[in-house]
């Protein structure tokens, strides 16, 4: 369980989170949606300890994170947590399958020996099992995505965090992403924390959904509840995604999205 | 006016001390990860390829090019002034040694590899690359840092042995071909009075220019700035301040070794 206890932090003197506030629970999918620039990623990469809060607390399986310096410490801390970036951010120097295993070696006790056949193993969960030798620059944004995706499960990590999963693709490669997101939660039984504006991956696979507004938790609910909110910044920024964001395919008769949460 | 240039002079003060801080910050960080962890052999094995095999064939060509030009001013000059072209293997030997081959191969590295680093480790930065590496269970210092510190600290004293001799040969042939001065008074030009010391004076500068390269082009490339032109400016800032650096490094280091003897 992840606890988010009144977390603030500024970037040159601009409060980006205020004092937010939230419990994930184990085995949720969990989206934390809100407009570019509300402060979605600052929270997860607080949540990992790539950037340290000003104030507050996060515990995480009861552990206060926030005030371990100890790199060590935090080394430890991370095998817990499998990241999803934004660009993919694999090494553009390693090939997939080096890609995928790096972590094995800093984050597991796993023999060296059976690094190929995990690698193997997450990128035939990704579908990319032809693309192991390729490098970085070689590969499509979708084929990045689910290289990093294999790299970040790799170490079968208790959290997994997604970066703007779909930012980027295209609708059918988005598709993918969503239904791969959907089945690691299932399969692997591991926590998903996604930020995301793309509004219909929110609702398509979150378990429960949360908006994040001027640096706090404005709202939090089911994807139907939040559907049907008379909150006015959650209606409209959920209107205004749909109607702009949504491919007119995937849209319901009443224009919103035709995909039920699962 | 007078108001300005202090204010002026009092912000490049603190930004001074605050990037001095930065980089003693990212030292200690190696230094700490250097003794806690096993170092990343492979890495270092890559890089040293890439730094000192890659580098090879320039630093080869630049230093025996300088060899030659070498030979070839003293041998005018003596002639000019003497009538006969004299001790142009002293000459060329004990620039080369003390100063050129150490300079200028440290140059070729800065502008060659110094660069190529910054703008990777800039490139890794902002696409969020640094930041995989500590999800992944590791930290710059510990994959990035070190690495090449070390790869440039072990190649750079050894291209300029390598530029030692191919400078001194490139005065050999020029001496030989174009002076017609036998091969044995130029061979008893040099090792009449070279001695171990005079070699030493110039191999021990380079492990400073090394670990400086190394500093500036680690420490540009992790605090450059988001898209393309950050890390466009950042790597034309750190070949400029490697390039100066080398020149100052190199006379306060050459005072020191005289002072203590290594002349």
């Amino acid at each position: 369980m992840i606890e988010i206890k009144k977390i603030c932090k500024s970037f040159s003197g601009k409060p980006v989170l205020d004092n937010a506030d939230m419990v994930i629970n184990d085995g949720e999918t969990f989206s934390v949606i809100g407009p570019s620039g509300c402060g979605k990623s600052t929270l997860l990469k607080c949540i990992v300890r790539l950037i340290k809060p000003d104030s507050g607390d996060i515990l995480v399986d009861g552990q206060n994170i926030v005030h371990i310096e100890d790199e060590f410490e935090l080394a430890k801390l991370r095998k817990n947590f499998g990241y999803l970036f934004q660009g993919g951010a694999l090494f553009d120097s390693l090939t997939v399958m080096e890609n995928v295993t790096f972590g094995l070696k800093y984050l597991t006790e796993i023999p060296r020996r059976e690094y190929p056949r995990i690698a193997r193993e997450k990128l035939a969960l990704v579908g990319l099992e032809k693309a192991e030798d390729l490098k970085p620059a070689e590969l499509s944004g979708g084929m990045k995505k689910r290289a990093a995706l294999a790299r970040a499960i790799a170490a079968e990590p208790k959290y997994i965090f997604y970066d703007e999963p779909t930012t980027g693709l295209d609708p059918i490669t988005s598709d993918m992403i969503m239904e791969l997101i959907s089945d690691m939660a299932a399969k692997l039984k591991i926590t998903s924390i996604i930020v995301t504006h793309d509004i219909r991956l929110a609702f398509t696979i979150s378990t429960r959904i949360a908006m994040l507004d001027k640096g706090n938790f404005s709202v939090s609910g089911t994807p139907e509840e939040l559907r049907n909110s008379s909150d006015p910044t959650v209606k409209k920024f959920t209107e205004d995604a749909l109607c702009s964001g949504a491919p007119a395919h995937r849209r319901g008769p009443d224009g919103k999205n035709g995909r039920k949460a699962e | 006016m007078k108001h300005y240039f202090l204010e002026g002079a009092g912000r490049r003060a603190t930004a001074l001390a605050e990037n001095l801080g930065a980089v003693a910050l990212m030292i200690k960080s190696m230094v700490v990860w250097l003794f806690k962890a096993r170092p990343e052999v492979r890495e270092i094995v890559r890089q040293s390829v890439r730094i000192g095999v890659d580098s090879l064939a320039v630093t080869i060509l630049t230093s025996f090019f300088t060899g030659m030009v070498l030979a070839l001013q003293m041998g005018y000059t003596s002639k000019n002034l003497f009538n006969e072209p004299l001790y142009i293997g002293t000459m060329v030997a004990f620039s080369l040694v003390k100063e050129l081959a150490p300079v200028l191969t440290s140059i070729v590295i800065a502008g060659r590899v110094g660069a190529a680093v910054t703008a990777e480790i800039g490139t890794m930065k902002v696409t969020e690359q640094i930041d995989a590496l500590y999800t992944l269970g590791t930290n710059p210092a510990r994959y990035l840092l070190i690495p090449r510190y070390a790869a440039f600290i072990l190649t750079i004293p050894l291209l300029t042995i390598f530029a030692d001799f191919t400078g001194i040969f490139g005065g050999f042939l020029v001496s030989t071909i174009k002076f017609h001065v036998p091969n044995s008074v130029y061979w008893n030009d040099i090792f009449t009075f070279m001695q171990i010391k005079n070699f030493m004076h110039g191999f021990l500068k380079t492990f400073a220019f090394a670990g400086m390269i190394a500093t500036v082009s680690c420490y540009k490339g992790l605090t450059c700035e988001a898209g393309a032109e950050g890390v466009g400016k950042a790597t034309t800032e750190a070949v400029v301040l490697s390039m100066v650096l080398v020149m100052v490094l190199d006379y306060f280091i050459s005072a020191m070794l005289v002072a203590v003897g290594i002349i």
